[in-house]
């Protein structure tokens, strides 16, 4: 393992149902760089970012998740996230009568007012409007991502896992997003993109492509973009997770 | 404690100051001693100590209007001990009150707080209603609230009971309304359970007037091994009578909720309808929050606290 590595995921089985999903998958993160996770829909990006983190039915698996070179193999989602890692869903939770207010403050180390409304401004949405709203179907989908974002401003963390951070996401509220990503690398923080999006993947530093649960190539955002953007070629891979 | 020391005592345990301004009318009850007594223009309030409580007469005279919400504080600050609060609470025509009472039993181990209310609510008036439990960690508290409403025509009446904060140990609710014609009535009440925590309600409406209007509204989280019990009956006899019963439960653990929704309609112009839900909390919920570093019992706590708020309610 590189001494560099804040993160390290060691030859990754996981299964789910019938299907291997992650094959002998291995990669490394290096601390306060942004890195970037391509692949088609069903490579197993957001798997790989459950399992990361821990999350209910993805627990069972072979291989090693090294957090600053310690297993969290056996933690629980909370125990990784006091370790410093978080995560941002692909599709955020809804909450009834729950405030966006309670719900930045919940994680957040300094729960002060002018934290929570700063958060919000860093995401581009009105604390005005947005802090005594709850977090429920009145809200659309993008405008949840934001307060999902800003309530992980506020938690500080070592390492955050974005699944798909531009989807559902209108073109002037994604610079907002990357503003708060970039906000996020400047205090040190290390991001983990999931996409398949190239103008997401530009934001990256390094890059990973995967496929089929594979890892297919890793290096520089320009290698794995022409790689990328040829569709795969020269991958054969049909992606189609095997039948165990 | 002398008599300002309770005082303050009760409200810091609601998280709240004592009342200071003159135009806000309010009454602090301790046990069988009435504390305090503020009043202002319209409101009448007559108190006698009873054995182990209080028998008190509040009226709101004809046409009087009282702007600020009048503030009730009960409780009881030992561990152990019976309170009895016997209410009788008349709104005159056309008057208009809003309480905010506060039942505060922080130290509970072994304590009964028994209301019995008689509240009639003259023509044209509005009677609002807030009644806010704050109890200890123990859940040693039988709580026994009992009520019998009477709006007369076009009266309006709004009753919210929240039971949030600490154990509820055991409630037992048992509500009753009758409503004449145009008025329009709204009960809603918010529990939650934990440990062995038992809650009952019983809450029945008779919409007997024509065009009175009813809703009764339950959310109940219950958790660990809690049991709750929700019946809602809601009746219409009159034409244009329209009512509503809707009865929103979480079970977590090994907790057990039944909810049963009765409407009865006697007459074909009227309408009622419910709606009953019966759910967990999510495990995506959940996990959002544990993410953020929440253990799984605060993640939960924050969740159901949301589902509870007034906020979360299907206005
Ligand atoms: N519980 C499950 N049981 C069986 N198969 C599953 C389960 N969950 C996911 N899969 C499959 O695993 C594969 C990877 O899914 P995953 O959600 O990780 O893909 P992804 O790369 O994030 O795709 P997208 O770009 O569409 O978000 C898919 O083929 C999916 O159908
Ligand atoms: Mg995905």
């Amino acid at each position: 393992m590189s001494q560099k590595s804040i993160l390290e995921i060691k030859d990754l089985v996981l299964n789910l149902g019938e299907k291997r999903i992650l094959d002998h998958l291995s990669l490394e993160i290096w601390p306060g760089h942004i890195h970037a996770v391509v692949g088609p829909n069903g490579a197993g990006k957001s798997t790989l970012a459950n399992t990361i983190m821990g999350l209910k039915g993805y627990l069972d698996f072979d291989g090693d998740i090294l957090f600053t070179k310690k297993t969290v193999k056996e933690f629980s989602v909370d125990e990784r996230a006091r370790q410093g890692i978080t995560m941002a869903w692909q599709e955020p939770a809804r909450y009834e009568g729950l405030t966006v207010r309670s719900f930045i403050r919940a994680g957040a180390d300094d729960k002060s007012e002018q934290n929570c409304r700063h958060a919000l401004e860093l995401v581009g949405l009105d604390p005005k409007t947005y802090l005594s709203r709850a977090v429920d179907r009145t809200l659309s989908g993008g405008e949840r991502k934001r307060i999902e974002l800003a309530s992980i401003l506020t938690m500080e963390p070592k390492l955050v896992l974005m699944d798909e951070p531009d989807s559902g996401i209108d073109v002037e509220a994604l610079e907002k997003i990357f503003d708060a990503i970039q906000y996020l690398k400047n205090k040190g923080t290390t991001i983990l993109l999931i996409t398949h999006s190239t103008t997401v993947l530009e934001k990256a530093d390094h890059a990973f492509l995967i496929c089929c649960g594979q890892l297919i190539e890793k290096g520089s955002v320009d290698k794995i973009m022409q790689y990328f953007g040829q569709k795969c070629i020269p991958c054969d891979h049909k992606n189609e997770p095997k039948t165990e | 404690m002398n008599r300002d020391q309770l005082i303050n005592a009760l409200y810091e345990s609601i998280g709240e100051a004592c009342v200071t301004d003159p135009g806000i009318a309010h009454i602090e009850i301790h046990a069988n001693k009435v504390l305090g007594v503020h009043l202002v223009e319209g409101l009448e309030i007559e108190a006698d100590e009873l054995k182990d409580g209080i028998r008190a007469t509040l009226v709101v005279k004809k046409n009087t209007k009282i702007d600020q919400p009048v503030r009730i504080c009960f409780g009881l600050m030992q561990k152990t001990g019976i309170q009895k609060i016997d209410m009788n609470i008349r709104l005159e025509e056309n008057a208009r009150v809003a309480i905010m009472a506060s039942c505060t039993f922080p130290n509970a181990e072994e304590i009964v707080h028994t209301m019995d209310a008689d509240i009639d609510i003259g023509k044209n008036a509005e009677y609002i209603y807030l009644e806010r439990h704050v109890h200890g960690t123990e859940g040693g508290i039988n709580v026994v609230p009992k009520a019998k409403i009477h709006l007369h025509e076009g009266a309006k009446f709004r009753t919210d009971f929240e039971l949030i904060k600490g154990r509820c140990g055991k409630i037992d609710i048992d509500y009753e309304a009758d409503c004449e014609r145009n008025s329009y009535l709204d009960m809603v009440a918010r529990i939650s359970g934990r440990a062995d925590d038992r809650i009952l309600i019983n809450e029945r409406a008779t919409l007997r007037g024509d065009g009175a209007h009813g809703v009764l509204r339950t959310s109940i989280a219950v958790r660990d091994r809690a049991k709750a019990e929700i019946k809602n009956t809601l009746v219409a006899t009159a034409p244009n009578a329209r009512g509503h019963v809707d009865c929103k439960e979480v079970v977590q653990g090994e907790a057990i909720a039944n909810a049963i929704p009765i409407v009865e309609v006697h007459h074909p112009k009227a309408h009622v309808t419910h709606e009953a839900s019966i759910g967990s909390v999510d495990s995506k919920q959940l996990e959002t929050l544990m993410s953020r570093g929440l253990s799984e019992d605060e993640a939960t706590d924050l969740i159901i606290e949301g589902l509870l708020s007034p906020e979360g309610q299907p206005f």
